[in-house]
C-alpha cells in the first residue's frame, strides 16, 4: 500500500512499488486523461507535474512519486498557468484528435512555470519529447506564445 | 428505445470559456433510461440525423467518426445552416452502426474515410436540416393559420412575420413530428450560408483540454478486467508452444488465453498484463513467411512491373511516342511500406455473452466491427451492440477491423467484460501497413524539351479487391491508380497501367492517401526531372502544361507567389514545387523550402501551401488539416519505413518509426482558394502533396534525385 498526493488530494493505493505512476493513476485511480503511448518514455503523452517538474510517468515508479505533489491534466487548470494554457488552446484551435495533448498541456504549462516568456529554443527544448502524430506542432507554438503573452499582460508588462 | 439506452451521449453546453463544453454520460440501466426518456419527453426525429425534444433539445446524429479533423463540427455546420439552430444550440450523439441508414454515399457503407465526409454529406444533411425546419415552420404556420411563406426560422424560433408572434422549435416538436415529411425541399443559395464558410469554434475540443473526453482506451465498466496481446509476429504463424506458468504467478494476472495466432494475458490492470506478456515463453511456428525480408518483396515486384498492366487510361499511342522521340526519359520509383502509429495504441473492449455481445471502440467502420463481431460469435447483427468513441487518430488504420476481430475472440473466453489494449510494439509490428509500391515510369519530350508521351506503370496489390471488391472492376484498383489516372498535364499521348502484385507477407491496406500518396510522388518527381532535363524552371515547365487545368494553375500560381519562387535564397536552401489533383477534387500546390547540410541532414524550412478545395465548410479545419497532413507527409518522406527480417517488422516504437517532433517542424502556411464549387476532400492532400515539394527541393539544392522513400540517409554520400 503507498500513499500518494494527486491534484491536492492524498491517495492510498494498493500497487506494488515497481508500478508505474501511469497505470496507478489510469487503472486504479480512473484519472484517464493521462495518456499511454508507448510506454517508453519516448512520446510525452503520459506527461504529469511531480512537485511542478514535467515527468513521464509511463517510466516512473510509483515509489518515487512517494512524499510528492503530483498534478495531472484533470486538475492543471486550478493553477493560473494551466487554465491560461488551456484557453489559449482553446482560441487558437490547438486540437485535432486530442489523444497527445493532455501530456502537450502539461510539458507547456510546466515551461512557462518555469519560463514566462519562452523563445522558441526554448519552446523546440521543453515540447522536443511530445508527439503529435495530427500535426498540431505549429499551433502548439503559438498556443504557448498565446498564453505567455496573456500572462505577461495580466502583470502589467 | 433499447437501442438509445445504450448508446453514448456527448452532450453540449455552456461553458465558461463560451465554447462548447462536451461530455459523455454513459446511459446504461433502465434506470438511465427512464431519465433519459424523461429529458426528451417527446421527439420529433424527421430523419435519422436530427431529434428535437418538446423541451426545445436539438440533437444531431453523428454518423462520421471525430478523429481529429473536424467533423463534429462540420457535419453540424451542415445540418444547423438548413435547419436554422446555432451551433451552441445542439447537442451531438454518436451515432449507432448502421450501414444502411448511415451509409456514406460514396462507398455504400457506414465508412469515414478517404477524405469523404463532407462531400459525401454535404447535401444529404443540409437537405436533412431543411426537411426539418420546412416541417417546424408548417407547425408553426397551421397553429397560426397562416401562410408557411409568411413565416421564418432562425435560431430554433419561428416568426411569424406580419404579426411578429414567435413559436420555439421545442413547442412546435409534437405538431411537427405528426405532419407528413416532404420529399422534396429547397436548399439555401450559398451566398446566404450564415454558418458554412465562416470559421466555427470546434465543438469537440473543450473536452480534450482538460482529460475529460472519453477515448474508447479510457474506457471503465464494473468488473471490467485488462488484457494486453502478442500475435503471431509473422503474417500467417501459429503458436508452436507456450509456457505461461511465471506470468500466471504475478500478481494482478487473472488468465492467458491461447489462440492458434495470439496470446492474450488477462489482468486486473495494464502493469500485470505487461508483466504478465514479457513473462510468457511463447515459440511461434512462423511458417512459410518466417524467411521473408524487404529484399525479396522488392525483387517480387520489381519483376511484376516488366510485365504489362491493365490499362487505366489511354490517350493516342505513348509507346510509339517515345520510341519516335528526339529524348527519352526513364525512371523507377519506389515507396516502402508504412505504418500508422496513431497516438491512440489499438484497443477495443468487448462483453461476450451467450445472447449478446458488446463492442466498445474506435472505429472508422462501425458497421463492419459490428458484422465480424456477429460473424466471431455466431450472434444475430441485432444482438451486437457497438459503442462508438472518439479516435486518437485514425489515418487509415482504423479502417480496419482486424483488432475488433481479435479482441472479440478474446473476449469469447474471458468470463466478463475485457479492455484489451495493444502496446506500442504490437501496434507498430501488427499494423495493416501502406504497401510497398514500385513505378516504372518514362516520357518522350520533343526538341523543345516539352512532353509529347507519358508512361506510367505501377506494380502493387489492390487493396479495394480485399476491402471493398465492387470497386475492384476490371483488374484496376482505382484507389491505387488514384492521381496517377487524373494526370493534368496536357500530353498528346498518355497510358497509365496498373500491374496488380499482391505480397501477402504482410497485411496491406490505406494510409492517408495512399494511391494519391504514392502516386503524386512519382508524377511530381518526374515531371520535375522532365523540367530538369529540358532546363526549365519547374514552376514555368508545369504552368505550361496546366492549360486545360485553370484550377490547377490557380494554385500553382498563388503557392509560387506567396513562396516568393524565384527569389534568392541563402547557401544549402532550395525550392521544390509539387501540384496534387485527384478523386477527392481538391486542387493543391505545395512549394518546400529546404536546407541540406553538409553531412546530408535535411532541415525542412518552410512550406507554403495553396489550396482549391471548392465550397468550404470551416475554413480554419481546412487550414488546420493541411497543416497537420503536411507535417504528417514530411515525417514520412523522410524517415519512415517498415522493414522486414525473417517475416517480422523490424521497428517496434518511436526510437526507430521516426515522426516528425516540434523541433524539426517548418513554418507552415496555406492560402485558401475560395469558390463555390463542389467540395473537395482535405484530410489527406496534405500529406499526398509533401514527398515530392521536399524532394524537388532537395534536387534544387543538392543536384540529387530521391527515386526511393525514405529520404533517410541517402545523401549522406552527397
Amino acid at each position: 500500500m503507498v500513499t500518494l498526493k494527486i491534484n491536492g488530494k492524498p491517495h492510498k493505493v494498493d500497487a506494488s512499488p515497481d508500478t508505474p505512476l501511469l497505470w496507478v493513476l489510469r487503472d486504479w485511480l480512473g484519472l484517464t486523461g493521462t495518456k499511454f503511448g508507448c510506454g517508453v518514455a519516448l512520446c510525452g503523452a503520459c506527461t504529469v507535474h511531480l512537485d511542478g517538474i514535467p515527468r513521464r510517468a509511463c517510466v516512473m515508479p510509483v515509489s518515487a512519486a512517494i512524499g510528492h505533489s503530483i498534478t495531472t491534466i484533470e486538475a492543471i487548470g486550478a493553477t493560473s498557468v494551466g487554465k491560461k494554457v488551456q484557453k489559449a488552446w482553446l482560441d487558437l484551435e490547438v486540437v485535432q484528435c486530442g489523444y497527445c495533448q493532455s501530456g502537450q498541456i502539461m510539458a507547456a504549462a510546466a515551461l512557462l512555470e518555469k519560463i514566462p516568456s519562452p523563445t522558441d529554443a526554448d519552446i523546440d527544448q521543453a515540447m522536443s519529447g511530445n508527439i503529435c502524430r495530427c500535426g498540431t506542432y505549429p499551433r502548439i507554438r503559438e498556443a504557448i506564445k498565446h498564453a505567455a503573452q496573456t500572462r505577461t499582460a495580466e502583470r502589467g508588462g | 428505445m433499447d437501442r438509445v439506452s445504450r448508446r453514448q451521449f456527448l452532450t453540449a453546453g455552456a461553458a465558461a470559456s463560451g465554447g462548447l463544453l462536451l461530455g459523455w454520460h454513459m446511459v446504461a440501466g433502465p434506470r438511465a433510461l427512464a431519465a433519459a426518456a424523461k429529458a426528451t419527453p417527446s421527439i420529433f426525429a424527421p430523419n435519422a440525423f436530427i431529434r428535437i425534444g418538446t423541451d426545445g433539445r436539438v440533437t444531431l446524429i453523428m454518423c462520421q467518426v471525430e478523429m481529429g479533423q473536424g467533423v463534429y463540427t462540420s457535419m453540424p455546420m451542415l445540418l444547423a445552416e438548413e435547419l436554422e439552430v446555432g451551433l451552441d444550440q445542439v447537442r451531438l450523439e454518436h451515432a449507432p452502426p448502421d450501414d444502411k441508414i448511415y451509409a456514406n454515399p460514396l462507398f455504400g457503407d457506414q465508412e469515414t474515410g478517404a477524405s469523404s465526409s463532407v462531400r459525401a454529406f454535404y447535401e444529404p444533411l443540409r437537405r436533412a436540416g431543411a426537411t426539418a425546419r420546412t416541417m417546424l415552420v408548417a407547425a408553426a404556420a397551421a397553429t397560426w393559420n397562416a401562410d408557411p411563406a409568411s413565416c421564418r426560422a432562425q435560431k430554433g424560433v419561428v416568426t411569424h412575420s406580419p404579426t411578429g408572434r414567435t413559436l420555439s422549435y421545442g413547442a412546435l416538436a409534437d405538431k411537427a413530428a405528426k405532419l407528413p415529411v416532404p420529399t422534396q425541399v429547397a436548399l439555401k443559395d450559398p451566398k446566404d450560408f450564415k454558418l458554412i464558410g465562416t470559421p466555427a469554434k470546434r465543438l469537440d475540443t473543450p473536452a480534450k483540454v482538460n482529460g475529460r473526453a472519453q477515448f474508447s482506451i479510457d474506457l471503465r465498466l464494473p468488473g471490467m478486467k485488462i488484457a494486453t496481446v502478442a500475435a503471431s509476429p509473422v503474417v500467417g504463424g501459429k503458436l508452436a508452444s507456450l509456457d505461461d506458468s511465471k506470468a500466471k504467478a504475478i500478481k494482478g494476472v487473472r488468465q492467458i488465453v491461447r489462440l492458434d495466432d495470439v496470446v492474450a494475458v488477462v489482468a486486473d490492470n495494464m502493469w500485470a498484463a505487461k508483466q504478465g506478456l514479457a513473462a510468457l515463453a511463447i515459440r511461434w511456428d512462423d511458417g512459410p513467411n518466417g524467411t521473408i525480408s524487404t529484399d525479396d518483396v522488392v525483387q517480387g515486384l520489381a519483376a511484376a512491373v516488366q510485365t504489362p498492366g491493365v490499362v487505366a487510361r489511354k490517350e493516342g499511342d505513348a509507346a510509339a511516342g517515345i520510341a519516335g522521340a528526339p529524348k527519352k526519359m526513364e525512371a523507377v520509383y519506389q515507396v516502402p511500406f508504412l505504418a500508422h502509429a496513431p497516438m491512440e495504441p489499438i484497443n477495443c473492449t468487448v462483453h461476450v455473452r451467450p445472447d449478446r455481445c458488446e463492442v466498445w471502440t474506435g472505429s472508422q467502420v462501425l458497421g463492419r466491427a459490428q458484422k465480424t463481431a456477429a460473424k466471431v460469435t455466431g450472434l444475430p447483427l441485432e444482438k451486437v451492440i457497438v459503442h462508438n468513441h472518439l479516435l486518437g487518430g485514425g489515418f487509415g488504420r482504423r479502417l480496419e477491423h482486424d483488432y475488433v476481430t481479435q479482441a472479440v475472440r478474446i473476449g469469447q473466453q474471458v468470463d466478463g467484460p475485457v479492455k484489451i489494449v495493444w502496446t506500442r510494439e504490437e501496434d507498430i509490428r501488427h499494423d495493416v501497413y501502406r504497401p510497398y509500391y514500385y513505378d516504372r515510369i518514362s516520357a518522350g519530350l520533343d526538341a523543345r524539351g516539352q512532353p509529347i508521351a507519358w508512361m506510367h506503370r505501377l506494380a502493387g496489390p489492390a487493396i479495394l479487391a480485399r476491402y471493398l471488391p465492387p470497386a475492384f472492376k476490371d483488374g484496376i484498383d482505382p484507389d491505387g491508380l488514384d492521381g496517377a489516372e487524373q494526370l493534368l498535364y496536357d500530353i498528346p499521348a498518355i497510358r497509365v497501367e496498373f500491374v496488380r502484385h499482391e505480397e501477402p507477407v504482410l497485411n496491406t491496406g490505406f494510409w492517408r492517401g495512399v494511391g494519391v500518396t504514392h502516386n503524386t510522388f512519382v508524377i511530381e518527381s518526374f515531371i520535375d526531372e522532365l523540367a530538369a532535363a529540358a532546363k526549365q524552371d519547374p514552376v514555368a515547365y508545369r504552368r505550361a502544361l496546366l492549360g486545360k487545368s485553370p484550377r490547377a494553375r490557380a494554385v500553382l500560381d498563388v503557392a509560387a507567389k506567396a513562396a516568393g519562387w524565384g527569389q534568392p535564397l541563402p547557401a544549402g536552401r532550395g525550392r521544390g514545387v509539387s501540384v496534387l489533383y485527384s478523386s477527392w477534387n481538391s486542387y493543391l500546390a505545395l512549394v518546400a523550402e529546404v536546407g541540406v547540410s553538409k553531412l546530408g541532414e535535411v532541415r525542412v524550412h518552410r512550406m507554403v501551401c495553396a489550396v482549391d478545395c471548392g465550397t468550404v465548410v470551416n475554413p480554419d479545419t481546412v487550414k488546420a488539416q493541411i497543416e497537420g497532413g503536411i507535417i504528417f507527409g514530411i515525417g514520412g518522406a523522410l524517415y519512415q519505413e517498415a522493414t522486414l527480417k525473417n517475416g517480422r517488422v523490424e521497428q517496434s516504437n518511436f526510437h526507430d518509426l521516426r515522426v516528425l517532433r516540434i523541433n524539426e517542424t517548418p513554418a507552415i502556411e496555406v492560402h485558401l482558394v475560395r469558390n463555390f464549387e463542389a467540395p473537395g476532400g482535405i484530410g489527406e492532400p496534405g500529406t499526398a502533396v509533401t514527398a515530392p515539394a521536399l524532394t524537388n527541393a532537395i534536387f534544387a539544392v543538392t543536384g540529387k534525385r530521391i527515386r526511393k522513400l525514405p529520404v533517410k540517409d541517402q545523401l549522406r554520400s552527397a
